[in-house]
């Protein structure tokens, strides 16, 4: 595949996304911001530091993801009587209420687009690891940030708590397992999602030009 | 007024996908990169943000007159609306859940569909008016959106976990549905909206001085 094999694709502007102005790239030291002083809104930022973790991140992410799917989330008990459920447990009981169209939002922003996006990441992560590029490399990276605002692992959380203190009133409530993943899961996808995909293509062009990935840092 | 310089002064556009710089008479090709569409301004953005802000609007009445779930216990049952729902935990003493339920589902819907309308009618009559805010007000309704779907993700953990049939249930309502459709039509219609137009009238009134 040779139309991204020119790694001297011009990078030496970067436009403000909100307001259009030019700025001259310039190069930040590692966790420094740049801003559009017209409009305020974020430009660019150098991530080369936290660059070597993000795979290890989204392996651990994949994993942890599995935790969160495959063990209950909470136990309720009233009176001897208990019930657990699952987040394939909330959507299917959605479906069985008439409520395809919530159920079917709740199962694309809790589960798919998390998966799909924690799955093409490995999918570029691990060939570029290795010093190759995966085949389908641009229309991946123009997925995963379109798929990126519809996962909402860290909103569900947010959900799953104001539920266990609503429950807490009216029965026992014993965490379930996946509680405890989905709380490492924010954790770890708030990490993912510092990373623009996009600045995947300056390592894919490094590698194409035959450096190693190692030296990815740039002069 | 700003001496910054535009795209437009420069002769450059940027991909939207991978950032690379190309010249402006590109627009409307493929960027050779990566393969994006490239566009000066995102398709139809005013059109579109129109019809998602209208739909959204026009579901919000019954996302909110609608009840959103019935709960039952051995003392009767209860239907909620949101707002309904939001002064039952108040009064409950769930304070804490009753604030966020409160924030995420009625403070953050009604500031976007706000925030927006007031966006697509001044960048429609090509306002100068403050562009600064406007651009920081688009910012919050781009972050802050996601999260009036805590609501809904409430409403289906309890239907799934409150199954005890006589002792007590939790049933999912239209509402729901109604307002799960506010929530994906106001982040579609804050995606489709382009800022950049909110500086255009004011990048074409320099040029002119
Ligand atoms: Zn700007
Ligand atoms: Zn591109």
């Amino acid at each position: 595949m040779s139309n991204y094999s020119d790694p001297r694709a011009d990078t030496s502007l970067k436009l403000c996304e909100h307001c259009d102005a030019v700025f001259r790239r310039i190069r930040l030291d590692p966790g420094e911001r740049a801003y559009c002083p017209r409009c305020g809104t974020e430009l660019y930022r150098n991530n080369d530091r936290r660059y070597g973790a993000l795979l290890p991140v989204v392996l651990a992410s994949l994993i942890v993801f599995i935790c969160c799917n495959a063990f209950p989330i909470v136990t309720m008990e009233i009176q001897g009587v208990s019930t657990r459920t699952t987040v394939w447990g909330a959507v299917r009981v959605l479906a069985l209420e008439d409520m395809l169209s919530v159920s079917t939002l709740v199962f694309v922003t809790t589960m798919l687009m998390p998966l799909v996006e924690l799955g093409l990441l490995a999918y570029l992560l691990v060939p570029l690891w290795l010093g190759r590029i995966p085949a389908g490399f641009g229309p991946v990276v123009r997925l995963i940030r379109l798929g990126r605002p519809w996962g909402m692992i860290e909103v569900f959380m947010l959900g799953i708590v104001a539920s266990l203190v609503k429950l807490s009133a009216m029965a026992t409530v014993i965490p379930g397992v996946a509680l405890w993943a989905f709380g490492a899961l924010t954790v770890l996808l708030a990490v993912v999602v510092s990373f623009d995909p996009a600045d995947l293509w300056e390592h894919a062009e490094a590698i194409e030009a035959g450096y190693p990935p190692a030296a990815q840092e740039r002069p | 007024m700003n001496p910054v310089r535009t795209a437009e002064q420069a002769g450059v556009m940027e991909c939207p996908q991978c950032s690379a710089i190309h010249p402006r008479r590109r627009g409307g090709s493929a960027c050779d990169r990566c393969g994006a569409a490239l566009h000066l301004r995102k398709p139809d953005s005013l059109r579109r943000t129109w019809a998602f802000l209208l739909a959204a609007m026009a579901l919000y009445l019954p996302a909110n007159i609608l009840p959103i779930m019935t709960t039952g216990t051995l003392l009767g049952s209860q239907t909620n609306t949101i707002l309904s729902g939001v002064v039952y935990l108040w009064q409950d003493g769930s304070y804490f859940v009753a604030a966020v339920v409160f924030c995420a589902s009625i403070v953050i819907p009604i500031f976007k569909l706000a925030v927006l309308l007031m966006l697509v009618i001044t960048v429609q009559v090509r306002s100068i008016w403050r562009p600064v805010e406007r651009t920081r007000l688009y910012g919050m309704v781009e972050a802050v959106g996601r999260w009036s779907m805590v609501d809904v993700f409430v409403v289906a953990l309890l239907a799934s976990l409150v199954r005890l049939d006589a002792l007590a249930t939790v049933r999912p309502e239209p509402g729901a549905i109604a307002f799960g459709a506010v929530v994906v039509l106001t982040m579609l219609a804050s995606m489709s909206f382009d800022p950049r137009l909110i500086w255009d009238p004011l990048d074409a009134h320099d040029k002119q001085a």
